[in-house]
């Protein structure tokens, strides 16, 4: 049997040269957490994302917006389903997953404690929000493990979409009427700083990054990532006719950035340690739908176990005929 | 016959006609996608929003066929969104609230049968847009069924819990099926003209294909009960219609005349 630190050489040769990590080759145990927790966070992420939007299907203001909407809401759960089948290759149960979620132990994008105040926030978020996640899953589409890598080809695509259709929603907001005008004004304010955070803390705070960096799980760091966003969305919003709540943005010649303003990570930690605006209600909700499901689940599995058994004893019947 | 050769005399009863059917199949999208985020489990989250997009798909397709049959320029939106509870011609049986999941999957069951039945039916109707309307229509709302009649089966032979709700569910459900079947003046004139079906023939065909699920799912037909719920193809509804407009309504009220 090999050792440790030889297998560990010869992995990290396969990272360096760029071959895909799948469930049953060797890993160090901690590239395997630190796997279980990026994607179950990420799968934790999508589903409690459902609830800020899901609060406008019923009051979307077309039957065509109803539809987009609620179609983009489902397509959240498909992307949570997925990454929790990807984070089962891992050797972990998707219901333990859930199960750490609802008591409070694992986290999801702190994005999803603020709240749907007026229509235009479902526009911002698509816009804003699945911008954001698209910039940070197209990094992670190069991610070193196999799955994983999968499941963002696939959910990137969708997540484009949803960029569109929320930019859309904005574009006709900034065309319409004055008030309509004041209404995605006031989403864009709210949403922009929190659109910021979801790149995590900045790197000289953020521990994990240079092991992740190093195994290629993440490929950028939160900051290169930050300012990749940055720079498509301040010309966007512009263009709408619309501002940034910076007044420290200002474009840098040299560089080609637009440099932002301090961002209040002292607000960011806040709701990460679950006071945020609404991080009681997101888990709250999910834990109603949970419970309330409880015995359709039971269901489920009794009415198999019957259907088991009387085929069982068909087949019995049969073979003694 | 099309929207062109449509005779004008019989205008009226098939807007209201429409204005049913897109009815129910819109505000029994807006209930099931109310579970969007909520359902038991992910799975079943997404299939319910899958069935809430088929609903609003067929009342978009058939709301716009009213308006361009009323001919004063409405569209779906303009009847979705600026009627008040009495314009609106669902049955009750949709408007209900969402209940729990029982309640959710027996309504389905009950109304997709219908439905299944209907719009099989329409496809023979003399008025082609509707014909084609239904051929769609009936492709989908067979998935309600095989999903809804699947979930029948679980929920009745699963646990005694998942029974005891399934029954409670039909049960309470059951006085607002009469609705589905009623014949008044509107409807005689469109079964003369061919464009809609004789509802005499369906009925007893729903009532076995209902009656052949609820035994295999081991629950009990209810009794016919001394008071069938009536009044929604008219306008007259239950106090939860209002309450659903006033949320589904809500902007469009709010900033008249805005484009979204
Ligand atoms: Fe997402
Ligand atoms: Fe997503
Ligand atoms: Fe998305």
């Amino acid at each position: 049997m090999k050792d440790e630190a030889l297998l560990e050489v010869e992995f990290q040769a396969r990272i360096d040269a760029d071959e895909k990590i799948e469930p049953k080759d060797w890993m160090p145990e901690r590239y395997r957490r630190q796997l279980i927790r990026m994607m179950s966070q990420h799968a934790h992420s999508e589903i409690v994302g459902m609830l800020p939007e899901g609060n406008w299907i019923t009051r979307a203001p077309t039957l065509r917006r109803k539809m987009a909407l609620l179609a983009k809401v489902q397509d959240e759960a498909g992307h949570g389903l997925y990454l929790y089948s990807a984070t089962e290759t891992l050797g972990v149960d998707r219901y333990q997953l859930i199960r750490d979620l609802l008591e409070g132990r694992a986290k999801y994008s702190n994005i999803f404690n603020y709240p749907t105040l007026t229509w235009a926030d479902v526009g911002v978020i698509g816009w804003f929000v699945d911008g954001a996640a698209i910039v940070n899953q197209t990094m992670l589409a190069k991610t070193s493990y196999g799955p994983y890598s999968r499941a963002m080809i696939r959910i990137c695509k969708e997540e484009a979409f949803h960029k569109r259709q929320g930019y859309e929603i904005c574009v006709t907001l900034a065309r319409g009427t004055p008030e309509q005008r004041r209404m995605l004004q006031d989403a864009i304010n709210r949403w922009w700083w929190p659109t910021l955070m979801m790149f995590g803390p900045p790197d000289d705070q953020s521990p994990n990054s240079p092991e992740l960096l190093r195994w290629k799980v993440k490929r950028k760091t939160n900051d290169e990532l930050r300012q990749h966003f940055v720079n498509i969305t301040v010309p966007q919003v512009l263009a709408l006719g619309m501002t940034i709540p910076d007044p420290d943005l200002r474009y840098d010649e040299k560089t080609g950035n637009w440099l932002i303003g301090p961002i209040d990570w002292d607000e960011f930690w806040r709701v990460i340690r679950g006071h945020g605006p609404c991080n009681r209600e997101r888990l709250q909700a999910r834990r109603k739908a949970h419970e309330e499901g409880a015995w359709v689940r039971e269901a489920v599995q009794a009415y198999a176990r019957k259907r088991q058994q009387q085929a069982a004893s068909t087949a019995a019947e049969v073979s003694h005929g | 016959m099309n929207l062109e050769t449509l005779d004008d005399a019989l205008r009226p009863a098939l807007f209201e006609y429409l204005l049913r059917l897109g009815d129910d199949a819109l505000i029994l999208g807006h209930r099931l996608s109310e579970w969007c985020g909520h359902g038991p489990y992910l799975e079943e989250d997404i299939a319910l929003a899958n069935l809430a997009l088929d609903c609003l798909g067929h009342a978009e397709a058939l709301l716009t066929l009213a308006g361009e049959v009323e001919g004063q320029g409405r569209t779906a939106d303009d009847l979705a969104f600026l009627r008040d509870a009495y314009d609106f011609r669902n049955v009750q049986l949709v408007e209900l609230p969402r209940g729990d999941f029982a309640f959710t999957i027996v309504r389905q069951f009950l109304y997709a049968t219908y439905a299944c039945l209907l719009y099989k039916a329409l496809q023979q109707s003399a008025f082609e847009p509707l014909a084609g309307i239904a051929a769609k229509a009936h492709k989908e709302m067979q998935y309600h069924l095989r999903h809804s009649s699947e979930w029948m089966r679980c929920l009745g032979d699963g646990t005694e819990e998942s029974h005891r709700r399934a029954q409670s569910a039909l049960d309470e459900l059951w006085m607002y099926t009469g609705e589905l079947f009623e014949v008044d003046d509107t409807l005689r004139t469109l079964t003369e003209a061919r464009i809609a079906p004789d509802m005499a023939t369906l009925q007893p065909k729903w009532r076995e294909q209902v009656e052949t699920v609820l035994r295999e799912a081991t629950l009990t037909v209810p009794e016919d009960p001394p008071y069938m719920a009536t009044g929604g193809r008219h306008g007259h509804h239950t106090e939860h219609l209002g309450h659903l407009l006033a949320e589904m309504q809500f902007l469009q009220r709010a900033y008249p005349g805005a484009q979204w």
